[in-house]
């Protein structure tokens, strides 16, 4: 009987660990965003959103990085998108697990694990110096776009893998040819979940920075082409925060940083949650 | 008709070559750029170097494989027991409803930028640790808190998928046998579940090593060897990202080549990872 | 194909051709590249010409003295920063100095140090003294901030104050004047140096063998802890960019740059 109360107090102990534990994660990852949060949602005036940085980022507002944001994550959807919904089309539709497709996935898996910082390198030695494109948006962009491409991909072949096989046995029944079948029967249904993916891939470049600043520069002036280079949010709240020009306007700049992302993720879990996890 | 379908399906798999093809092009670009320059001043004076002084062509990145293997197992020593008490509590302790709050949470937390942490971490944690611990505070404790964190949603998502992946027999066996929940748990499930709980090590293992911007606000970035977690240090991806901006030359080709060796790592650590997810769903 | 996607292809094909008009090489303006220490001047001066000139574009871009020159070497900018000035193979570029700035040593506020003898600042970040009780402060250790290396900042400070020897490798390592004095204004135990032009109320400057940094002594020649900032040029400016320079060295814009604590290029100062 003694042996018996050991192990009820053991689970016990083990229980109210566990318990403090996730409190504790859960609390911490809490305070984080709070602390940004209630410093700087003060900060988020109109004027805030529709004034371009001035003296330095002293004073004014974020307006021209919100749009090398919304420039530099346009161009890597634009880029991404095709090539990551095309391969995941390849992998489900036109072939079935022979060595490419196994190449291509080992390729995806590694893609997807690549630093950022190695991305920049890249970016930067292929797209701005190689390729004689310079800092621009269209150097962030296409570096961005092949840092997303895995998360597309994955995304976009769990859409296309969730819409069952008879639709497809319907289609070839019918006569139709692949082609047919992919673009008629199995895309047209597994758009929300590529467009999911496509929101993951937004909610990312939102974020990243090491990349970016390697590869888009950190100009403040409004662009004026996609040679241009710009600065986005996040890099225009490392450099702020770093060199504490303005706390205010980092902290304005980092919630909104914040509550940017957390609205683009909240749209991608629910489109995933309603259509590709409910499905098949 | 055939043979439009067969341009089609080629075009298919020239598109999907893309992924594979940029990974090659990375690696191509990176080694073509950092190679040269561990050839010349040799790969064991690269690699074992303790002194970093590039105004001087000394380009020995010790100091800096030092420093991310620390980073790094701080960040684990902290990161895999709350990960582990989170992805247990999730599959197993936590009431439903709390669940499916819990859950997406946790992936939102992922997706907040490193930048983000990292100020936290410079306007927090750093004076703290300055204040009750001693030096300057921006040191490897203070990274290796800050990166715990970071990669907490990694560990405890794969490592709660595994657990909850497995058969309920396990579970009902174990209890069946007259075993507490707790007993279960920890000799039943978690030793089944494993190697998605390592495989979820490694990716964070992964993701510690390679974050950057995080790190080069907290660590403090000097060159010197450190001796203890309140010193400050340098990373693999800090030495990178901290002189990029200005190297030419010889300066620059060092940087390629500290990201050259940080890119076997990466991959050899990722290639792990994959090969053990892949045997558990196989 | 299905209607919806049909209407995807289309939306697609448009964005691709919105994409393509804003691919226009010809970015109106002209770029500027180079130190980080010029950077913030270089932007506040571009902005005031924008201002004056509506129609041009002036793209302030940092990545150091060197990557500067190498920038308006491979066309990549117009117009090259440096904060140090210009050695060996780079000398056959045109340089113009725009103003002057010095380099301040900076501590905390609360640090009651505040004076320092030239030879002390060198032993101080070689790591040879190590303990602010032998400089008359409390006993802490000595934290030092420096500047990242190909930095034109740690140039000129390994030039003016350190000659042969080096920092100490135990130094913390950051990669702009403002961090450099985030870390100084929170740190009681810590030095460092940054442009003269961004001291502010946060951190000290201290005096430098009884001479303090002001405009006032730089011009004087006393406090000689001094560097210039160019313009570098590939070839005799024109175009925007002589515009742009002609703009620079003129005197309300010398004047702005006066605000912030630089020394004008126009004021009689003994050349460094």
């Amino acid at each position: 009987m003694r042996i018996d109360r050991t192990r009820y107090l053991t689970q016990g102990i083990a229980k109210i660990l566990i318990w403090s534990a996730t409190l504790f994660t859960i609390g911490v990852m809490i305070l984080i965003l709070f602390q940004i949060l209630s410093d700087g949602l003060p900060v988020l005036r109109l004027h805030f959103f529709t004034e371009s940085p001035r003296s330095m980022g002293r004073e004014g507002g974020i307006f021209s990085t919100i749009i090398g944001t919304v420039a530099l994550t346009f161009v890597a959807i634009l880029f991404a998108t095709p090539l990551g919904v095309g391969t995941a089309i390849f992998l489900r539709e036109y072939t079935r697990e022979t060595k490419v497709s196994r190449l291509i996935r080992f390729g995806t898996d590694c893609l997807a694990g690549v630093p950022s910082i190695i991305f920049g390198l890249f970016g930067f030695v292929f797209f701005v110096i190689y390729l004689n494109m310079g800092w621009s948006i269209l150097s962030g962009g296409l570096t961005l776009a092949v840092m997303i491409l895995p998360t597309i991909i994955c995304t976009s072949e769990e859409a296309i893998k969730a819409i069952p096989y008879s639709y497809r046995e319907v289609s070839y029944s019918l006569g139709g040819t692949k082609w047919q079948t992919v673009t008629r029967a199995v895309l047209p249904h597994s758009l929300p979940g590529i467009f999911t993916g496509v929101i993951l891939g937004v909610g990312r470049s939102i974020g990243e920075t090491a990349a970016v600043i390697l590869t888009a520069g950190s100009s403040l002036v409004m662009p004026t082409s996609f040679f241009s280079p710009i600065r986005t949010m996040a890099v225009h709240f490392y450099i702020l925060a770093r060199e504490g020009i303005s706390m205010e306007m980092a902290y304005g700049t980092g919630a909104a940083l914040i509550l940017l992302v957390l609205f683009v993720n909240i749209i991608a879990n629910w489109l995933l949650n309603r259509y590709i996890r409910k499905k098949g | 008709m055939d043979t439009k379908e067969k341009i089609i399906g080629k075009s298919f798999l020239i598109i999907a070559l893309s992924s594979i093809s940029a990974l090659a092009l990375i690696a191509i670009f990176i080694f073509a750029e950092g190679l040269p320059l561990i050839w010349k001043i040799g790969p064991k004076a690269f690699l074992f170097g303790e002194r970093w002084i590039p105004s001087k062509g000394e380009f020995g990145i010790l100091p800096m494989i030092i420093g991310s293997f620390w980073v790094t197992l701080g960040a684990l020593l902290l990161g895999i027991p709350l990960g582990m008490a989170c992805a247990i509590f999730l599959s197993e302790l936590a009431p439903p409803v709390v669940g499916t709050v819990l859950r997406p949470a946790i992936q939102l937390l992922a997706a907040i930028p490193s930048v983000i942490y990292g100020f936290w971490g410079l306007v927090v944690l750093v004076p703290l640790v300055r204040n009750y611990l001693g030096g300057p505070g921006l040191s490897i404790l203070s990274g290796s808190i800050i990166l715990g964190f970071m990669i907490l949603p990694t560990i405890i998502s794969i490592s709660e998928d595994s657990l909850r992946a497995l058969p309920s027999s396990f579970k009902a066996g174990g209890l069946a046998l007259g075993a507490t929940h707790w007993q279960t748990i920890w000799r039943v499930l978690i030793p089944a579940a494993r190697s998605g709980i390592v495989a979820s090590i490694i990716l964070g293992m992964g993701r510690a090593m390679g974050e950057t911007m995080a790190m080069i606000m907290i660590l403090g970035n000097a060159v010197k060897m450190p001796s203890s977690f309140l010193d400050s240090a340098r990373t693999l991806t800090t030495n990178i990202g901290i002189e990029m901006g200005y190297a030419s030359g010889d300066h620059r080709q060092a940087l390629f080549a500290t990201g050259v060796i940080l890119f076997f790592i990466i991959m050899i650590l990722n290639s792990s990872a994959i090969i053990l997810s892949r045997r558990r769903m196989g | 194909m299905s209607s919806n996607l049909k209407t995807l292809f289309w939306l697609f094909v448009l964005l691709l051709i919105f994409f393509a008009m804003g691919c226009q090489r010809s970015k109106a303006g002209i770029t500027v590249a180079g130190s980080t220490s010029v950077e913030p001047f270089a932007e506040l001066l571009a902005e005031e010409y924008m201002h004056r000139h509506p129609n041009s574009h002036i793209y302030v871009q940092g990545g150091g003295s060197s990557a500067g020159i190498e920038a308006i070497r491979s066309g990549a900018a117009h117009i090259g920063m440096s904060s140090r000035s210009l050695i060996g193979k780079e000398k056959t570029l045109h340089t113009i100095t725009i103003a002057k700035d010095a380099i301040a040593i900076i501590v905390h506020p609360k640090n009651p140090v505040h004076d320092l003898p030239f030879v002390k600042v060198r032993e101080v970040f070689s790591g040879q003294i190590r303990n602010w009780n032998e400089l008359g402060g409390p006993d802490q250790p000595i934290v030092l901030v420096t500047r990242e290396e190909g930095s034109g900042t740690r140039e000129a400070f390994q030039k003016l104050v350190m000659g042969e020897e080096d920092i100490a490798l135990e130094a913390l390592v950051q990669d702009s004047n403002g961090a450099i004095r985030q870390v100084v204004a929170g740190d009681p135990s810590a030095i460092g140096y940054i442009s003269l032009g961004l001291v502010n109320e946060k951190v000290k400057a201290l005096q430098i063998s009884g001479t303090t940094p002001s405009i006032k002594n730089i011009e004087s020649g006393q406090y000689h802890l001094v560097r210039p900032f160019l313009f570098v040029f590939l070839l005799e400016p024109a175009g925007e960019a002589k515009t742009f320079l002609d703009f620079v060295m003129s005197p309300e814009a010398q004047k702005l740059l006066a605000q912030e604590g630089l020394v004008t290029a126009l004021s009689k100062s003994t050349e460094k």
